[in-house]
C-alpha cells in the first residue's frame, strides 16, 4: 500500500485513483437521482457506495471501508431491492419521475450548492492549513506518521468503543433494537 | 499532478450531499428519496473520515461507524413505514402523502 512501508512497491493511493473513484461516486449519485426505474437507481447507488469505500481505503480507513461494504452494499441495498420488489414500481416508473414541487426543491438545493461553493472558495486559503496538517498520503514524506496511523487501527478502535465511547456504543445498540422492533411492528398487518 | 488534500475529499462529499438533497426534494418515488438520504449520510461519513485522517486520530472514523449504524436503523424503519403506507394507499408517490397537509 505504501511505498515506504513496502519498499519496492509503487504507491497505490495515487491522485489518479482518487479522481477515478470520485468521478465514479458522483456519476453514480447523478444516476441515482435521475433514473426513472428504482432498480437502476439502487444499482447506481451500489456503485457510489463501493466508490466511497475505495475513498475510505485511500484515507487509510480499512475498517470503515469494510463496514461500508458489509453494511451498506451487503445489508441496506438488499433491503432496498427487497422493498422495491415488494411494492410494485412497474406502474410508478412510467409516470413522471419528479414530484409536484420539484422547481422549488431544485432552487433550494442549488442555493445549498451555492453556499458550499462560496464556503470552499472563500475558505481556500485555509487549504494551506489543511496541507500543513499533512494529508498522510504516500506521496507525502511523513511516512512515520502513516505507519503509526496504520498500525493496530482496529485494535485501537475497539478500545475506544468499549472505553471512551461506551455510552454511545450502548445507545447505538439500543437504537438498533428499537429500529428492529419498529420495523417489525410497522410491517405487521394486525398489531 | 497536484497532491490530493483534505479539500478534495470535502469537495467530493459536498457534491454527493447536494445530489442527495436534490434527490430528496425533487423525486417522486419514496424508495428513491430514501436512497438519496443514504447518499447524504455517505457524504457526511466521507467528511468525517477525511477529517479523521487529517488530524491523524480515529475519533472521526468511530463516529462514521455510528453514522452507519444510524443509517441502517433509518433504512429499516423507513422501509417499514413505506410498506405500511403502500398497504393502505396502494401507492409510493410522495405527492399522495398529504394527510397532514391543510
Amino acid at each position: 500500500m505504501n511505498s515506504a512501508l513496502n519498499p519496492g512497491m509503487a504507491p497505490v493511493a495515487t491522485p489518479f485513483f482518487f479522481y477515478l473513484l470520485a468521478g465514479l461516486a458522483i456519476m453514480g449519485g447523478i444516476l441515482v437521482i435521475t433514473r426513472s426505474n428504482a432498480v437502476h437507481s439502487a444499482l447506481s447507488l451500489i456503485v457510489t457506495l463501493l466508490s466511497v469505500a475505495g475513498l475510505y481505503l485511500m484515507l487509510y480507513a480499512p475498517f470503515v471501508a469494510g463496514v461500508q461494504i458489509i453494511v451498506y452494499a451487503g445489508g441496506i441495498m438488499v433491503l432496498f431491492l427487497f422493498v422495491i420488489m415488494l411494492v410494485n414500481v412497474e406502474r410508478a416508473s412510467k409516470d413522471r419521475r419528479f414530484n409536484r414541487i420539484w422547481p422549488i426543491g431544485l432552487v433550494a438545493a442549488c442555493t445549498l450548492m451555492g453556499l458550499f461553493v462560496s464556503a470552499f472558495v472563500k475558505g481556500s486559503r485555509i487549504n494551506d492549513m489543511f496541507r500543513d496538517r499533512g494529508m498522510l498520503l504516500p506521496e507525502s514524506s511523513n511516512t512515520q506518521q502513516v505507519a503509526s496511523l496504520l498500525y493496530g487501527e482496529v485494535d485501537r478502535m475497539g478500545r475506544y468503543t468499549l472505553g471512551q465511547y461506551t455510552f454511545a456504543f450502548e445507545i447505538a445498540s439500543l437504537l438498533l433494537l428499537v429500529a428492529i422492533l419498529g420495523a417489525v411492528i410497522m410491517t405487521k398487518k394486525k398489531i | 499532478m497536484v497532491p490530493v488534500t483534505t479539500l478534495h475529499y470535502l469537495v467530493v462529499a459536498a457534491a454527493l450531499f447536494v445530489l442527495g438533497v436534490i434527490g430528496v426534494l425533487t423525486r417522486r418515488n419514496v424508495v428513491i428519496v430514501l436512497m438519496s438520504i443514504e447518499l447524504i449520510l455517505n457524504a457526511v461519513n466521507l467528511n468525517l473520515v477525511a477529517f479523521s485522517h487529517m488530524w491523524g486520530n480515529l475519533h472521526g472514523q468511530l463516529f462514521a461507524i455510528f453514522v452507519t449504524v444510524d443509517a441502517a436503523a433509518e433504512a429499516a424503519v423507513g422501509l417499514g413505514i413505506l410498506i405500511a403506507f403502500f398497504r393502505n394507499k396502494e401507492t409510493i408517490n410522495v405527492d399522495e402523502i398529504d394527510l397532514l397537509k391543510w
